[in-house]
């Protein structure tokens, strides 16, 4: 690509350096390039910045300032309450349950995923007769979305006809009632978040894994280190950066869980999955408290920015090498 | 003597082989397990399936009622318009901010691109409220184009194409300018090409982005004739669930095909991009 | 004792070609044993199967009598430093050194004693804290030296070690390595592709090409007595040149004519036939001719302190020729060139038949 680039080419075939003529033109060249520079940037950057004002800063404007007010049902604010709507928020033990479920759930999804993807990395990350095959499935769950995701699960959760209660009885075993007990429900929109991340998590650990010098293993092999010691003070400590960035996707991801849980649970039982993307839905699209949904939005965006926030730190210091 | 040894060396492999083989069948198997059971029981009839029975006789039966009886096929070009134009205007208007902020000299630049970086931080879904609000008055509502036009662009995109425009050698930008291209053409025969790679990740990752959209959908979107395809499961699901199992199975099957093979096809792409994207 | 291979060969699976084939060698204890060759030719794979990262498909290869093939690489008892320095760029360079050491599970005060020792002997004392990517590539170089010296085994192998290094600095490391390898008393395998390192470092050098060993001997009776074709091309800069020749009629002769104008003559008869004829650059001689001649001047590198001037015979062959000192010749001057000292004289197998007056003064300075 670079050889069929022209002036490449004819430098080469004129074979001298370039003579005086040629740098003045170049000059001048670069001086009217800046000049256009400035109108190039307003056509460039125009489009973006315009959906970015429309559909990212003016909401989250207009965000913080409804929740600052009461508003009527068509979300208009009506009296201006100063903190009040996030007073009552800290205050709702509701709320704080839902704070508290989030917890759980996006602990549970970030910590579950990063164990599997990276066993499954791990594991595939040998040269074995057949290994593409096996790493072609361990993506598979990439293509799978929320819906479909959450139809499959649905009906392996099923109690009466679901496949797990099915095995269960097979083992003598006692059934659950997976997504109507409030803790199984938890526990089963955890199991189904995991299985939908893992093959986006696979192939980031895969990656990593197979960009790890073979020659570090190598020497290590030369020096005395067994292949476990090999694992804990080369692989993990090499892949950190990687590590680190699918734990900060991850979290950020399952925050923003609202698909699985509306298709699975819609935030039952008695309130066990109302994470808290869902219940800014119901309370602004089906309750239409908007005052009280913003506040929620303004709480969820403190707390994904945050995240983002320290992953920009951190990998701006590339974690520890 | 070493004879043993190397038999000895031998059989341990060969054990160790199997165990590997082993160990990647029973994962292969959990990971899929879902996947399997569902496209299985979408050839089952639904009487079968309510039994609780994983048996039955296998038909098209489930397949011709989704063609027939539901908008499935509908959703599914709902979702590949949406899709495909939403992932070209993304590349589109994504890679020209990104070539603004590493090609071009203006002021505020970094600032600027501070602001885009920013974004990356506020999540869509804490937006929802005041984005309905500006869609019902745009006139937007149940159309297209408002599951596309808030997508045009994303700070991801931008910071990605950014860093990927940024390992284009500076002697290159310098040749073009002694030779004359403008902007455009460099941008067109040279930014673009040289990054492919991220690309064509971009583009992988912005077309299973919006098809997977589920939330802003179902807010923005009321009829089967635009409703694109998450959102109609869900609509299928609430409908039929109770009673016919078999017709949602092939209905979710129908949908999940279609990105498996965008994801076989964008796989190779996709892990050498993201890696570049992520570890750099 | 010390390393010895039997008839080692690699192969990558079960029908393919093999990319080493029947190696031969004996290292003796103590020596620095160089094992050179065009890229590709296997010796990297040959050194990776001393240490054991990659099985051997046949052969014996024993290190002090004890049979090695199969023992994991941790069992072996050497050391080894790679092309890329494999330095763990998370940890300091005292980590660095100390890694293998720990995983070993030496006691500390040990590991603290030795990475000292072994610093100090590669004088990096002052960066002992510094992570991999705040060295140059030469201090780079010294960590995975140092390692090797902190393991304390006796047996160290070098692949390409100084290939990532600019040529002032490969100069100097090239004496420091082999003055540690004297001190430390290692037996030393060291793998290059530079025919420069291996005659000036190497006690004893091994040829590989094609898959194949083509010589093991002391780096001058491998110059002095190139085994064929190979090996005499490989060795000395200029190249040396090869003629094809002959000993015309049918009865043996000590003359062997390469064209007209210019002939050898060996010590012993020879049976008539085809022939190479190789003869260094340094052992041939030019002279201005005014009528006659048998060679233009093509082209003329003056070095100072030499001359290396390019001819083209009138047969159209090509020959490299170097002068001492400084020597004033035009491009497309006519020249008669003839030959001195030692020829070489290989057979249509390329192999090394006879050789004509041996070694001349000007190579070979014995002191004493």
């Amino acid at each position: 690509m670079i050889n069929s680039f022209p002036s490449v080419k004819r430098r080469r075939q004129t074979n001298q350096a370039p003579g005086p003529k040629e740098e003045v033109r170049a000059n001048v060249k670069n001086f009217e390039l800046q000049k256009n520079d400035k109108y190039y940037a307003w056509l460039f950057l125009g489009p973006s910045f315009l959906v970015l004002g429309i559909f990212v800063f003016y909401p989250m404007l207009r965000t913080l300032y409804l929740s600052l007010f009461l508003t009527d049902s068509f979300g208009r604010p009506t009296v201006f309450v100063g903190l009040q709507n996030y007073l009552n928020l800290l205050t709702s033990k509701v709320y704080m349950a839902s704070i508290q479920a989030t917890g759980v759930y996006v602990i549970g999804v970030t910590a579950f995923t990063i164990i599997c993807g990276l066993l499954l990395a791990a594991v595939a990350n040998q040269k074995i007769r057949g290994i593409e095959f096996f790493r072609t499935i361990f993506t598979a769950t990439m293509g799978v979305s929320v819906s479909v995701s959450a139809i499959f699960w649905l009906f392996m959760f099923n109690p009466s006809i679901g496949v797990l209660n099915q095995i269960a009885l097979f083992l003598h075993l006692p059934t659950v009632n997976w997504l109507t007990n409030p803790h199984w429900a938890m526990v089963s929109v955890i199991t189904t978040s995991v299985w939908m991340h893992l093959g986006f998590t696979f192939l980031i650990f895969f990656g990593a894994l197979q960009s790890v010098p073979k020659t570090l293993y190598d020497a290590a092999d030369v020096s005395g280190a067994s292949s476990r010691y090999q694992f804990f003070h080369i692989t993990l400590p090499m892949i950190s950066p990687t590590f680190f960035f699918v734990a900060v996707i991850t979290m950020i991801s399952s925050f923003k869980s609202f698909g699985l849980i509306d298709l699975m649970t819609a935030g039952g039982p008695t309130n066990a999955t109302n994470l808290l993307v869902y219940r800014i839905y119901k309370d602004a699209f089906v309750d239409g408290n908007y005052a009280v949904a913003s506040t929620e939005s303004i709480v969820l965006a403190i707390i994904i920015a945050i995240i983002t926030f320290i992953q920009f730190k951190l990998l701006a210091k590339r974690v520890n090498y | 003597m070493e004879n043993t040894i190397a038999t000895q060396a031998n059989l341990h492999r060969r054990v160790g082989l199997v165990f590997k083989y082993l160990l990647l069948s029973v994962l292969a198997f959990i990971v899929i397990f879902p996947f399997i059971l569902g496209l299985w029981t979408s050839f089952l009839p639904t009487t079968q399936i309510a039994k609780g029975a994983l048996h039955g006789t296998m038909s098209w039966q489930n397949y011709v009622d989704a063609f027939t009886q539901t908008p499935i096929l509908r959703y599914l070009l709902n979702s590949l318009v949406i899709s495909v134009v939403q992932m070209f205007a993304h590349l589109f208007f994504a890679s020209i901010a990104a070539y603004a902020f590493v090609f071009l000299e203006f002021k505020y630049r970094d600032l600027l691109f501070y602001v885009v970086l920013a974004t990356m931080m506020l999540p869509f879904e804490a937006e929802v409220i005041p984005n309905f609000q500006t869609a019902r008055t745009l006139h937007l509502l149940n159309h297209y184009a408002v599951m596309i036009i808030p997508f045009l662009t994303s700070a991801f995109g931008i910071f990605m194409l950014r860093q990927a425009f940024k390992q284009i050698p500076l002697d290159l930008k310098e040749s073009a300018d002694v030779d004359g291209l403008s902007h455009w053409q460099f941008y067109w025969k040279v930014a673009l090409p040289y990054s492919r790679i991220s690309i064509l990740t971009l583009a992988a990752y912005s077309f299973l982005g919006s098809w997977n959209q589920y939330l802003w959908p179902m807010l923005t979107t009321f009829t089967n004739r635009l409703r694109p395809v998450q959102d109609g499961l869900r609509q299928l699901h609430s409908e039929e669930t109770a009673t016919n199992w078999g017709l949602i199975q092939a209905s979710a099957a129908i949908v999940v095909i279609p990105t498996l093979i965008v994801l076989f096809i964008g796989q190779h792409y996709f892990k050498s991009g993201l890696n570049e994207g992520s570890v750099k | 004792m010390g390393i010895e291979l039997k008839e080692i060969t690699k192969t990558y699976g079960q029908d393919a070609a093999p990319v080493l084939s029947t190696v031969n060698a004996e290292i003796q204890d103590g020596e620095l044993f160089v094992i050179v060759g065009p890229s590709g030719c296997g010796k990297s794979t040959l050194l990776r199967m001393i240490a054991g990262i990659i099985p051997i498909t046949s052969g014996t290869l024993t290190i002090n009598d004890q049979v090695m093939n199969g023992v994991p690489p941790k069992d072996r008892n050497l050391s080894m430093v790679f092309q890329s320095y494999a330095l763990y760029p998370f940890l300091s360079v005292t980590d660095n050194v100390a890694f293998g050491l720990k995983a070993r599970k030496m006691a500390p005060a040990e590991i603290t004693r030795r990475v000292q020792d072994a610093l100090a002997m590669v004088s990096l004392t002052d960066f002992a804290d510094r992570k991999p990517r705040e060295l140059s590539g030469g201090q780079r170089q010294r960590v995975a030296l140092a390692r090797a010296i902190a393991s304390d085994s006796k047996i160290c192998l070098m692949d390409e070690p100084l290939s990532n290094l600019d040529a002032q600095l490969r100069v100097k490391m090239r004496s420091e390595i082999r003055e540690l390898q004297r001190k430390l008393g290692l037996t030393l395998i060291y793998v290059t592709h530079d025919q420069t390192e291996a005659m000036t470092m190497a006690d004893h050098v091994m040829v590989l090409n094609d898959q194949h060993v083509q010589q093991i001997d002391t780096p001058l009776d491998i110059y002095n007595h190139p085994a064929n074709h190979f090996v005499a091309q490989f060795f000395g800069t200029p190249q040396i040149n090869l003629f094809a020749a002959t000993i015309a009629g049918d009865e043996a002769s000590e003359r062997i004519t390469i064209d007209d104008t210019l002939h050898v003559q060996l010590n012993q008869p020879l049976a008539a036939g085809r022939y190479t004829v190789g003869i260094r650059p340094n052992q041939m001689a030019l002279k201005p001719a005014t009528t006659g001649g048998n060679a233009n001047v093509l082209n003329v590198e003056t070095l100072g302190e030499q001359t290396i001037i390019e001819v083209t015979m009138d047969s159209g062959q090509e020959v490299r020729i170097v002068q001492a000192g400084q020597v004033q010749i035009k491009i497309n001057q006519r020249v008669t060139v003839s030959a001195l000292g030692p020829a070489f004289v290989f057979d249509d197998q390329q192999t090394l038949i006879a050789e004509q007056g041996g070694v001349s003064d000007d190579q070979l300075v014995s002191v004493g």
